[in-house]
């Protein structure tokens, strides 16, 4: 049976999904939920995902939403197929944890108002708030020099591997790639090096493909 | 070597220490004074590069991030104590999507409400009244959503208690305590019950009993 996506293929959350189901080698289906006009605020997502965002996904009975514990779900469950994205063993997948965890309450949280205001804030016709963008700016420059730290000595954030970790990062580095601060990321050599490592992957290039960037 | 835990007096710290309990795993807490700075020391930043707690060492073992930890000790000791983490894979979904919901939407303005109600004057900034105000609104319509689901549903992730659960713990106790919000819990009939009972499970009660930051 198909997964089914609900989502837009161009927004991020959705991305982190869809990345790890071509990783991992799954079949999905994706169902456009337009944002431009707030369909995931409708009656009819809210029952997919009551907070009103995306994705969602239904795979037969089985629904599911937040994007990094879809992700997690089929990393699990399809363990054997496609590549391994959570590490070799208990210690090894906790460590994998633990920098998916920092996406979250570091990363993501600066990206996230960062993109708002330099991508979609300007696209919407609304004004960009530029002293916020300067304080995220510092205090992201703080947070990557930790990132720039563990990269000097491992390969991948987790260790030696691709893992989810890794993965979950991604769509909002890609978005932040495209705006005119990226040398944030280009100006710290071992970032730099594990960003283009991670983006020559097949999955990466292909998801890329289809939303259209 | 018995597991460590830094910095237990501290609200995240408590998601690993009321796993921990509720698992029966033996372990020692190593305090931390965020007040001195201690956090921001060479020997801290080696366990913990962000600057946060908790930290946590077990032998040679290093982890960091109170959630992650959750999961490490409900997968590694599984099979002892409650199953935090469900049955089937399809349960361990539903564990992992409320977790985030709790990392990702729950979390975020009850930090807010945390640090500007509680630890404003103790940090030296200015509690910011707009913030509060908007973190008040956005965190009740969370408990909206909890509500219509906690209506259906015995715990988050089903019919089971799981990490979903208790990482809502400390942050929520400080919530119906210091910032002096209960009742955005207990206007709301089935947040209400829910919270009364895993606040009421002798392992976080131990938690609160030996970890509380000392008056």
């Amino acid at each position: 049976m198909v997964v089914k996506l609900y989502g837009q293929v161009t927004a991020a959350c959705p991305q982190r999904v869809l990345l790890c189901l071509l990783e991992k080698e799954i079949e999905f289906e994706i169902i456009h939920i337009d944002l431009d006009t707030l369909e995931q605020k409708r009656p009819e997502h809210l029952l997919r995902q009551p907070f009103g965002q995306v994705p969602a996904i239904e795979d037969g009975d089985f629904k599911l939403f937040e994007s990094r514990a879809i992700a997690r779900y089929y990393a699990t469950k399809y363990a054997d197929q496609g590549t391994n994205l959570l590490g070799k063993s208990l210690e090894h997948r906790a460590i994998v944890d633990q920098w998916a965890d920092v996406e979250v309450g570091y990363f993501n949280v600066l990206v996230h108002p960062l993109v708002m205001n330099l991508v979609i804030k300007p696209r919407l016709g609304e004004e960009c708030d530029a002293v916020l963008v300067e304080e995220l700016k510092v205090k992201l420059g703080v947070v990557l020099d930790i990132y720039e730290n563990q990269l000097a000595s491992n390969r991948f954030l987790a260790g030696d591997e691709f893992t989810m970790a890794d993965l979950t990062h991604m769509p909002a580095m890609g978005y932040l790639m495209r705006t005119n601060i990226n040398r944030i990321v280009k100006d710290r050599v071992n970032m730099n090096r594990w960003w283009e490592e991670v983006t020559a992957r097949p999955a990466w290039k292909k998801l890329m493909k289809m939303a259209g960037f | 070597m018995v597991l460590k835990v830094y910095g237990p007096h501290f609200a995240s710290p408590k998601r690993a220490l009321v796993t921990l309990i509720e698992k029966g795993v033996p372990f020692e807490t190593v305090p931390v004074d965020l007040m001195k700075g201690e956090h921001k020391q060479p020997a801290y930043l080696a366990l913990q590069p962000f600057g946060t707690v908790p930290a946590v060492v077990d032998g040679d073992y290093k982890i960091f991030e109170s959630r992650a930890v959750m999961r490490y000790v409900a997968e590694k000791y599984r099979s002892q104590g409650p199953d935090l983490l469900g049955i089937t894979v399809e349960d361990r979904g539903q564990v992992e999507q409320w977790l985030d919901v709790e990392a990702t939407t729950f979390h975020p303005p009850l930090l807010n409400l945390t640090l500007h109600i509680m630890f404003a004057s103790v940090m030296g900034f200015p509690s910011d009244e707009k913030l509060i105000k908007e973190s008040e609104e956005k965190l009740s319509a969370v408990l909206d959503v909890y509500e219509a689901h906690l209506a259906k549903s015995k715990y988050l992730a089903g019919d089971f208690v799981s990490l979903a659960d208790l990482a809502h713990l400390p942050f929520t106790d400080y919530l119906v305590g210091p910032i002096g919000k209960a009742y955005m819990i207990k206007d709301r009939k089935h947040v209400s019950a829910w919270w009364d009972d895993i606040s009421s499970r002798p392992a976080w009660k131990e938690t609160l009993e030996k970890y509380s930051f000392p008056a």
